[in-house]
């Protein structure tokens, strides 16, 4: 069984990546497993500056799912490219990808120039798609040509692949997809959180303090689905697919759609031990289906 | 064979066998779970005082934190309040069932050296103080044991303290049970040199602001914070402190005096 892929020159002995904001900044997930079976791991989304993000309740339940409004707490790009970053790599062997978010273009520039030094990266993630912080985030990654504008300028600093994360909170996911390739993005990682909220109907006031939040979940694998086989239509870049993804069968699907890589999210918060056995369980699965490689599949459900 | 329990470098999920399931008031549950044998020594499996788990329920996404009651022999008890969809059907679990159990998390009180040390614990913030008065009682320090409620309905596991405790003392906020008021009144009556206490943060506060000096660390609280992984993984129960942002679920629950901002 071949479980090896390839993002932009980048080798994963699997594509099983944690997603950002889900397994902290990596040794959070040290407890439960040899996190270098991972086929690589993406940090926690940072920004220029260190941000405390939004105030609490930052969680709500959903059915099949969850909503968050962390709104970007980290430490700021710099402490992650100095200290956190070389720190993991030194008995982390696998890709990290790091995610990068930003309030203006300047910024997200700024982040880059900073991040794209740092020897233990070797994926930058250009976040421009998270639902929680106001006046950034997902403004940027709903407009096509302002998702183009930013995804050009960071290019121009970078010396690693870029890849830019979507937000399905979109009319069309493929013209963004589009415009990001476009702009000289390497890949593509998608999906990001879908805007939602919950009431607490005790308090009859929204239960997360910034009232809204991202739902992820396996509530979401349909929508992050689509969104991946529309996009694997319209751009030739590779794809990271995620959102709502708990098995190793979403994974196969997820790649048939046309994702070369998954990011497991939410499903890291209820069992920490969820990306060990899902890629325990990968070899099997993929017996049982009659595939020897996985990239023999990456786009097969379009054939 | 003993039975398997959790040490922190070695947090994991394990399922658990309810071995009961019991109403203690109108809205206050005890479950009790047998933890899955294994060949561990009982004190490098047992929890940490102070510490929580973190329980997977039947068709709810996320886990649901709870703080350790009482460890004995493999036997975990949880005391817990019914407030919403989770808890709800936890409620209805019945013996035999397995139930997951992630654990132990977070940091768990540091026991220190202390002749007098009082325990307060608010409404469903008595149960931690179970276990730890256990532990201090074994550490051979005397205990008081101050516990508050609402109203005499509420009120539950007196006798479990008053058999522990050097003394047990019980406020209800209406005076229908024990002494009428705050567990912060009259805590200038008592000889002490340690504070512990979990319940809600107002009554936190108003420990923090009513307690005599002690020396550093000395006093530890016990906070709650709406979690998703409980673990240190997804930032959702991020709180400031005087020495940084800590995550209740990792860093803390249990913060010092001397940590804590008031916000």
């Amino acid at each position: 069984m071949d479980l090896n892929v390839t993002l932009s020159g980048v080798a994963l002995q699997n594509p099983v990546i944690p997603a950002s904001g889900c397994c902290g900044f990596g040794h959070e997930m040290r407890p439960f497993y040899d996190i270098n079976i991972l086929g690589g791991l993406a940090l926690k989304g940072s920004t220029l500056e260190p941000r405390f993000g939004n105030e609490l309740p930052r969680v709500a339940e959903t059915a099949a799912g969850m909503l968050n409004s962390v709104g970007l707490q980290n430490p700021g790009i710099e402490a992650v490219a100095q200290a956190i970053a070389p720190a993991l790599a030194q008995d982390f062997h696998q890709p990290i990808l790091a995610n990068v978010s930003g309030f203006s273009k300047e910024e997200f520039v700024k982040s880059c120039e900073i991040i794209t030094q740092c020897d233990a990266v070797s994926i930058i993630e250009l976040n421009i798609s998270c639902p929680n912080v106001h006046g950034g985030g997902m403004i940027f990654g709903t407009c096509a040509e302002t998702a183009a504008d930013i995804v050009a300028a960071c290019k121009a600093v970078v010396t690693k692949p870029l890849y830019v994360k979507l937000t399905p909170n979109v009319t069309s996911i493929a013209e963004v997809a589009k415009a990001c390739e476009a702009a000289g993005a390497d890949g593509l990682s998608l999906i990001n959180t879908l805007l939602g909220m919950r009431i607490d109907l005790k308090k009859r006031k929204p239960i997360m303090a910034n009232k809204v939040g991202g739902l992820s979940g396996p509530a979401i694998f349909p929508v992050a689905l689509r969104c991946v086989w529309q996009v694997y239509a319209a751009v030739k870049i590779p794809l990271i697919g995620l959102g709502g993804i708990s098995c190793a069968r979403d994974v196969i699907e997820m790649m048939l759609a046309g994702a070369t890589a998954v990011q497991v999210g939410a499903a890291n918060l209820v069992n920490p031990m969820v990306c060990k056995e899902i890629i325990d369980e990968l070899p099997g699965e993929m017996e049982k289906l009659g595939i020897e490689k996985l990239t023999d599949i990456i786009g097969g459900a379009h054939a | 064979m003993r039975r398997w329990g959790y040490k922190e470098t070695h947090m994991q999920t394990l399922d658990f066998t309810v071995t009961e399931n019991v109403q203690l008031t109108a809205d206050i549950w005890r479950v009790r779970l047998a933890a899955p044998l294994c060949e561990h020594s009982e004190a490098t499996c047992a929890p940490q005082v102070g510490q929580f788990v973190n329980v997977q329920i039947d068709g709810l996404f996320l886990r649901r934190p709870i703080s350790v009651c009482d460890w004995e022999d493999g036997v975990l008890t949880l005391i817990y309040r019914v407030v919403g969809a989770g808890t709800e059907k936890l409620a209805q679990v019945q013996p035999g069932q397995v139930l997951n159990v992630l654990g132990s998390l977070g940091n768990g009180f540091t026991i220190v050296l202390a002749q007098r040390p009082l325990l307060i614990g608010g409404g469903v913030g008595v149960p931690p103080m179970y276990y730890l008065a256990k532990e201090l009682v074994k550490a051979g320090q005397q205990p008081i044991m101050m516990m508050g409620f609402n109203t005499i309905d509420d009120v539950f596991y007196v006798e479990e303290f008053t058999a522990l405790c050097r003394l047990t003392r019980v406020a209800t906020v209406d005076g229908s049970f024990g002494v009428k008021g705050f567990v912060t009144g009259g805590l200038e009556e008592f000889d002490y040199d340690a504070v512990y206490a979990c319940g809600p943060e107002p009554m936190l506060r108003a420990i923090d602001q009513t307690a005599k000096e002690l020396a550093p660390g000395h006093m530890q609280l016990s906070f709650e914070a709406r979690m998703a992984c409980g673990f240190g993984a997804c930032m959702a129960c991020t709180c400031r402190t005087k020495m940084g942002y800590k995550r209740i679920c990792k860093e803390g629950p249990i913060l010092t005096r001397e940590e804590v901002s008031w916000t």
